[in-house]
């Protein structure tokens, strides 16, 4: 058996159904396996994307997903995609070719030290020397990507090794020595923070990503119920916790809901579960946090007090964590009275701004479009964003209803991410309707995937919010550089219901709210991508706003 | 280095500290651990890495200046890292550590001979060569007696040097 074949069967043998991939003259003999093995190629047309799609097909199934490219560029166009599913906690197992063993290091034609490249932004990477090593290989890979703390792994294989002929043996089982998550949390960790939670006064959850990842979301909800406390979660934790829930108080951060951010800082107890407290979310570290305890449950011991010191840690998956916090508070615990002061302040709050933020002056605005998106849009539809303010007022203005629907580059935060990722959470869930909320500079860097959705018949909804500027980039210049505007207008160009018409995919473009209702209600029954364009205005910022350096307490609410 | 037995003026919250490792034996692991000390800004003071008493393992001793807190991330980032099955901090009261120099010095009288010759017999060192130019010191021992015995001969003028870092082992039974 060739090394190439060897690599189908252990794929085919870890489940995959999907790869995303594009060739070229070191993987050859990879995509001549391919032919015969029982796995759905998509070609892409342009690496980078086949990454994403990916990250958005691993997002939704929790399983790794997985792409292919060639040695040198090919290899170089998946590093952002890979560093985005690296920022991310996103299992993925990319493969690249590379040029023959003994060509390695004289400079070959297409010949990147992708080992190299890859190296910070991976969990781990390998190169196989002999096609002997190959299932073993791809075994690790997996086992890597999947567990503990997810991340991407990528394996390069030298052409000639995926065309040396042998004996090729398939393990059943692998060890890694080096590589030990930690998944069953420490007891007594546990009954130090039930104890701190129980004395609290004004407890908080902090939901993070790592609560999806772990897809514990029944657990999340009877610890909030139990508990009876307000629910924030990052941007990254968006959906782990029904945001029309009576304790969901949405995304606390940058541009997070002003009652989060508000309420987090008057809480005296805040339990953050798989959460990072990176910058974007929690502002200033040495600002955040103060006067009240902490308890940080992470699956990974690297987290514990990297950017925050925190009173107890629960190293260990999460949704095992909770489980046993379960258990352990339903014994020991007194109920609380749903009429406590702690939670009338939480509705005070969210009346108080539900009241006072004003939306934009317009007739269409982000904030109308995508509470429309959302009253049209089933609840278990899967919605994902480009990166900018159109995911900024996502954040803000769609409630994710049905737990594990939403994700976003919300780490790296890569333009042109969504569409592709759309694509790749489309093929992991077909029977659902894949929305991507995008802005026009952002769609614009990925739109050749237009292609792929429409011939692959993976069809997905793109609601541009087209305010013909880089937005995020123009409200940064209007705020913080005295509107010295510089490279951030994109004018009109292209049109993009040309541009999905030229694919042979849907373009409508809308003026107002009911033609939106149309548009997406035609989007819906259409069986090809579907692209609406929706003019707003290019002075419409995100808001609220903690800006850069500053704390939670810093946010300013409105223009 | 010399502070790594010696006191000079530093950051007060910052100290020097020595971690032994144990990992894989096999291309890369080099590069990953020094890529992981680069990219998160952590400092190396030295590095040592070699065969180890397992056959597939190397023993890497790095030795670090730092806080408690950046300690503590550099210790679980260095453990994330898959290459590295064992990773710990020495305590450094209960560790054998040394380090070993070679110096070459200007040496064209025999008076600047003679008068190193003594200086590196005090030291332990070893006369390792000799031309009718320079001559050449071997000193093992702690990085502090390595830095007074440079003191001590920077007057005849130091040709070139070369210092291996620190190697460490805690002291007793494991």
């Amino acid at each position: 058996m060739k090394g190439a074949e060897a690599l189908m069967r252990s794929l085919e043998k870890e489940g995959v159904d999907f790869v995303f991939g594009l060739p070229g003259g070191a993987n050859l003999p990879i995509y001549d396996a391919l032919v015969d093995a029982k796995i759905r190629h998509i070609l892409v047309r342009h690496e980078q994307s086949a990454a994403h799609m990916a990250d958005g097909y691993a997002r939704i199934k929790r399983k790794a997903g997985v792409c292919f490219a060639t040695s040198g560029p090919g290899a170089t166009n998946l590093i952002t995609g890979i560093a985005t599913a690296y920022a991310d906690s996103s299992p993925m197992v990319a493969v690249t070719g590379q040029v023959p063993l003994e060509m390695i290091g004289k400079d070959a034609f297409q010949e990147t030290d992708i080992i190299g490249v890859a190296n910070p932004c991976t969990k781990y990477t390998f190169q196989p020397r002999k096609a002997t090593e190959i299932p073993e290989t791809v075994k690790k890979g997996f086992y890597i990507a999947e567990s503990g703390r997810p991340g991407p792994v990528l394996i390069d294989i030298p052409k000639d090794v995926q065309q040396d002929s042998q004996d090729i043996e398939f393990p059943d089982l692998i060890k890694v020595r080096g590589y030990n998550p930690t998944i069953d949390c420490d007891l007594s960790t546990i009954g130090k923070a039930a104890e701190l939670l129980m004395a609290a006064e004004r407890p908080i959850i902090m939901s993070g990503g790592g609560v999806i990842l772990s897809g514990a979301f029944s657990e999340l909800e009877v610890l909030a119920e139990l508990l009876l406390t307000p629910v924030v979660t990052t941007f990254k934790g968006k959906g782990s916790f029904p945001e029309n829930h009576s304790l969901a108080m949405g995304p606390i951060g940058m541009h997070g809901h002003a009652e989060a951010n508000k309420i987090i800082l008057e809480a005296d107890c805040i339990l953050a579960i798989g959460a990072r407290f990176s910058d974007r979310s929690v502002g200033r570290f040495d600002e955040f946090g103060k006067g009240m305890s902490i308890i940080h449950m992470d699956i990974d011991p690297a987290e514990i007090g990297k950017n925050k010191s925190v009173d107890v840690a629960i190293v260990g998956d999460v949704k095992s964590s909770m489980k046993t916090m379960i258990k352990l508070l339903s014994k020991k615990m007194v109920k609380r009275s749903a009429e406590n002061p702690w939670l009338r302040r939480r509705k005070e709050l969210v009346d108080y701004y539900a009241e006072s933020i004003k939306d934009y002056p317009r007739d269409l605005t982000a904030r109308k479009v995508l509470k429309k998106l959302r009253q049209a849009l089933p609840s278990e539809a899967i919605v994902t964003t480009e990166v900018g303010q159109c995911q900024m007022w996502t954040s803000l203005h769609f409630d994710v209803i049905s737990p594990g629907t939403f994700f976003s580059s919300t780490g790296l935060g890569t333009m042109g991410f969504g569409f592709p990722a759309a694509i790749g959470a489309k093929a992991a869930k077909q029977d659902v309707p894949v929305v991507d909320i995008a802005g026009d500079g952002s769609f614009n860097m990925s739109e050749n995937s237009l292609a792929v959705s429409v011939l692959e018949n993976l069809p997905v909804i793109v609601i541009l919010l087209n305010n013909y500027m880089l937005g995020m980039v123009a409200q940064w210049q209007r705020t913080f550089y005295n509107r010295r505007y510089e490279g951030v207008h994109l004018h009109n160009c292209p049109d993009y219901t040309k541009i999905a018409d030229a694919y042979g995919a849907q373009g409508i473009k809308v003026q107002s709210l009911a033609e939106l209702d149309n548009a997406i209600r035609s989007a819906l029954k259409s069986n090809v991508a579907t692209v609406i364009d929706i003019p707003i205005d290019p002075e419409e910022d995100v808001y609220p706003f903690v800006a850069p350096g500053t704390g939670l307490k810093d946010m300013i609410v409105g223009s | 280095m010399s502070q790594i037995d010696s006191n000079p003026e530093r950051k007060s919250s910052d100290n020097i500290y020595i971690l032994s490792a144990l990992v894989e034996d096999k291309p890369g692991v080099l590069f990953r651990v020094t890529n992981l000390f680069r990219a998160r800004n952590f400092n190396i003071e030295s590095i040592t890495v070699g065969y180890s008493e397992a056959a597939d393992l190397s023993r890497m001793t790095i030795t670090t200046r730092s806080d408690d807190r950046t300690l503590d991330q550099l210790v679980k980032q260095l453990g994330k890292l898959i290459d590295v099955v064992e990773v710990r901090v020495l305590d450094r009261a209960n560790t054998v550590y040394r380090e070993l120099a070679l110096i070459k010095m200007n040496a064209q009288d025999p008076t600047s001979r003679a008068e190193i010759t003594n200086l590196a017999s005090v030291f332990r060192g070893k006369i390792l060569d000799i031309d009718k130019f320079t001559l050449t010191v071997e000193i093992t021992g702690t990085p502090s007696k390595i830095d007074a015995f440079r003191n001590l001969v920077s007057d005849f003028g130091i040709v070139q040097l070369a210092r291996t870092g620190v190697s460490a082992l805690p002291r007793g039974a494991v």
